[in-house]
């Protein structure tokens, strides 16, 4: 099991430099000034050279990564160019609301898509089965930002039951975090509940018609810890790493979400920091997503390996 | 009753009574964008002077008619040649540190704007030669030469006051905790979420001001900015989009408050900006003529403007002083512009149309292309990025191009840098030496009427010469909720809390 993680860390490694170097040409291409967009309507042309000098933009490309490089080695990543903010609080401040968005999402996800899974599985054939893979293809189809919308001006302003945006730490008032994070969390839910609805349905049924099922209804157990004790153990296999890496796929920021509900994650924090060409806070919150999603697929892989006891001595 | 009924109602009502309390102390403001770095030395963003109009006091302020008022300094006078400006200042005026206001700290903020590597404020400080204070209640400004535009600069950023005690050699910590002068002091900020700020009770006028808490909360997306106002989550907002015009003066529980603003939407002309001025049929005076005859900008105001684009052709709005009577906008005539292409020997006109993308701007751009074709332009559309937009047009890549501009107090900073040869925002480098020179001159003429004169001159050429295309002036539409009341909306687009309270 060391060995298997050990071997994995270090091929994070060059994947982690390849990420970086990927993000960085990646700003670069894009087109526009980042001094001349900060500079906004003041374009005062000493100050726009000053800036320039001092964000290294004149620098040959090599050197300038060097120099980032160097920096986050010393565990700096430097600063917001707009707001001066270090980056690292930046990101100190959003992971947590977007963990709880993912972690929201993810709950409901699979509260509701795991459940539909195996009825659908159970019930094949049936209408109910028709039914949830109607609502799995909705869920899939209807866009996060459209339905957001709708919900905001259904739920919060028609009816006035949810605050339509914002954020509150579940620290200060745990009451009005849920609240805020109600509707995001569910819409965010809807693609991922509906994605994990179909792996619940599909590995159910392979797991429904193998031979140890045949066995354990032949020995009489009841047909509902077939399903539950014998089935849905060996399904939830391949769901448990799915989860994992939605989950890994969730923390980089449920841009469009975000955006409607107007939630400080990490998603807003992105996009606004690519129109208005904030470098530093893009290649360090690339960087850090990065990472997330290297430990979540080690987690992904340690998990299967810890479910699935064939795999222990491999 | 019930005794649990009674208690239950009690309860409910004390609630009630304290929310409503918590509420009547809570200003809860809904901007368009997140602002920028809260240095006002550094700051560029219209956002970010919406939140320093709470945040700093500066020298003057202006009225709702863009006259100076007093703020910090309570009085001003200038020499008779207009080069020396003697500022008597408020002797209660207090920092958020506790510390007193006096002209040493003026002076202090005043050379950190002038002499910062990183400020902002440079050219609008320029013409100061030398700064002194012989006593504390007084600030002498020597200039090099005079200068009209300079009280308006100091009615803005470059007149705001910091504390110089958080004046030192990191720079960012000035934007990250500003020590300013407002009637409200800083309290937090996070990015892209809120900005916080609570009143300052040792402010020379802090009973005019109802609010205990002002908080920011930036939330782009106009739809949800509305639906935050009608759910009860905001208070004020800033630019409601015009599609909602419609809905929101027939919601009676939202206040319409808009005003027109000192901005203004345009189209300028690649005329001698590279390789792509060369070819560009815009050239011609004519032709730019004509493509202003094919605009019907009630059209606009009335489809894309829900009524609050106010039609422009010149660069001074009504709001404005320096707004000239001389030139009437002219009425769309197809006919005319006909005529003015074939004179000008290009019947068939092709150019591209760049813009910053956003769904006003798309719509407008439809359909001026659908107008501009009736009379042989084909224009074919380029929405771009806004970051990128900046580049295409600074390098010279484009051919035609709609713009805003946020405007200004003082008229020189509505045209100045858009028509003079070098001027930092004049992209497409137009350029007539005989308008630079009535410009410049225009910039030491305090008074008024002879430097509107000076004004109607500068604008005689340009319309002859068919310059730009103006489209309309930036309206600023407030809405509040109901229980707002006392609330003015102001030509420059700032939220002013003084007087400003909730309706019991």
């Amino acid at each position: 099991m060391f060995k298997i993680i050990l071997r994995r860390v270090l091929v994070a490694i060059p994947t982690l430099i390849l990420v970086s170097m990927i993000v960085f040409m990646l700003q670069k291409i894009l087109p526009g000034d980042p001094v001349l967009t900060l500079a906004g309507e003041e374009r005062d042309p000493a100050v726009l050279d000053y800036l320039r000098d001092k964000y290294r933009l004149n620098d040959p490309l090599p050197v300038q990564y060097g120099a980032w490089v160097s920096q986050v080695l010393h565990g700096d990543l430097g600063k917001s160019l707009r707001t001066d903010v270090p980056v690292t609080r930046l990101i100190a401040q959003k992971l947590p609301v977007t963990l709880q968005l993912a972690a929201m999402a993810m709950f409901f996800a699979l509260v509701i898509g795991v459940p539909m899974g195996i009825v659908a599985a159970v019930r094949k054939g049936t209408a109910t089965e028709m039914g949830a893979n109607v609502a799995a293809l909705s869920g899939m189809s209807i866009p996060n930002f459209w339905l957001g919308i709708l919900l905001i001006m259904l739920v919060s302003v028609k009816w006035r039951l949810l605050p339509a945006s914002g954020y509150v730490s579940p620290f200060d008032d745990f009451w009005m975090s849920m609240k805020t994070m109600l509707m995001p969390a569910l819409v965010l839910s809807t693609a991922i509940a509906a994605y994990l609805m179909r792996h619940t349905r599909s590995a159910m049924l392979e797991a429904l018609s193998a031979d140890y099922v045949r066995t354990a209804r032949a020995k009489g157990v009841s047909p509902r810890r077939v399903v539950l004790r014998h089935a849905l153990r060996n399904a939830l296999m391949p769901i448990v790493t799915l989860v994992t890496l939605l989950f890994g796929e969730l923390l980089a920021g449920a841009v469009l979400t975000e955006q409607v509900f107007t939630i400080p994650g990490f998603g807003k924090l992105i996009v606004d920091a690519v129109f208005t060409r904030d470098y530093a806070v893009v290649q360090g919150v690339v960087l850090c997503v990065a990472v997330g999603f290297i430990v979540m697929n080690l987690l992904a892989d340690i998990l299967y390996i810890l479910v699935n006891p064939r795999l222990r001595h491999a | 009753m019930k005794l649990w009924h009674f208690k239950l109602g009690l309860c409910a009502a004390l609630l009630a009574a304290a929310s409503g309390a918590a509420v009547a102390q809570e200003m809860r403001i809904g901007l368009q964008e997140d602002p920028d770095v809260l240095d006002p030395h550094r700051a560029r963003t219209y956002v970010g002077r919406i939140v320093f109009t709470s945040l700093c006091d500066k020298l003057v302020d202006v009225n709702e008619k863009l006259q100076f008022v007093p703020q910090l300094a309570q009085s001003w006078s200038w020499n008779a040649d207009n080069t020396v400006l003697t500022f008597k200042l408020r002797t209660d005026a207090l920092f958020h540190d506790g510390t007193k206001f006096d002209s040493a700290a003026a002076k202090a903020n005043l050379e950190r704007a002038m002499t910062l590597k990183e400020s902002m404020r440079k050219g609008e400080l320029a013409s100061i030669a030398k700064i002194d204070t012989p006593d504390p209640q007084t600030l002498v400004l020597t200039l090099k030469q005079p200068d009209a535009t300079l009280l308006a600069s100091l009615s803005d950023r470059a007149g705001m006051m910091l504390s110089p005690k958080i004046f030192s050699d990191d720079i960012g910590a000035v934007g990250r905790k500003p020590i300013c002068s407002g009637p409200y002091k800083f309290v937090e900020r996070v990015q892209n979420d809120r900005i916080v700020l609570d009143k300052f009770d040792q402010y020379y006028d802090a009973k005019d001001f109802a609010f205990k808490r002002i908080t920011f909360l930036p939330i782009p997306d106009t739809t949800v900015r509305l639906s935050n106002l009608r759910a009860g989550g905001l208070d004020i907002l800033e630019r409601m989009n015009p599609s909602d015009a419609q809905q929101v003066k027939a919601d009676s529980s939202l206040q319409f408050a808009p005003i027109s603003g000192l901005g203004y939407q345009q189209f300028y002309f690649n005329v001698a900006n590279g390789e792509r001025a060369k070819t560009n049929p815009f050239t011609d005076e004519r032709v730019r003529r004509a493509f202003e005859l094919t605009l019907d900008r009630n059209v606009i105001n009335e489809v894309v403007g829900g009524g609050i684009f106010d039609p422009a052709n010149q660069p001074f709005p009504p709001a404005s002083p320096y707004h000239s009577d001389k030139f009437p906008i002219p009425a769309r005539d197809i006919a005319k512009a006909k005529a003015l292409l074939k004179e000008a020997g290009k019947e068939q006109v092709k150019a591209e149309l760049a813009f910053g993308n956003n769904t006003t701007t798309s719509a407008i751009a439809e359909m001026v292309q659908a107008m501009a074709a009736e009379a042989g332009f084909q224009l074919s559309l380029r929405p771009t990025e806004y970051a990128a937009l900046l580049n295409e047009a600074q390098s010279g890549n484009f051919e035609l191009l709609m713009r805003g501009w946020s405007g200004r107090v003082d008229p020189d900073g509505n045209i100045y840098q858009f028509v003079t040869c070098k001027g930092a925002l004049n992209d497409g480098r137009y350029c007539n030496p005989a308008v630079d020179k009535l410009l410049a001159q225009a910039r030491t003429v305090p008074d008024e009427a002879k430097r509107k004169a000076i004004y109607d001159q500068a604008q005689e050429i340009l319309q002859a010469d068919a310059q730009a295309v103006y489209i309309y002036y930036q309206p600023w539409p407030f809405v509040l909720a109901k229980k707002v009341k006392g609330f003015k909306p102001y030509p420059d687009g700032m939220i002013r809390l003084r007087g400003v309270s909730f309706a019991q």
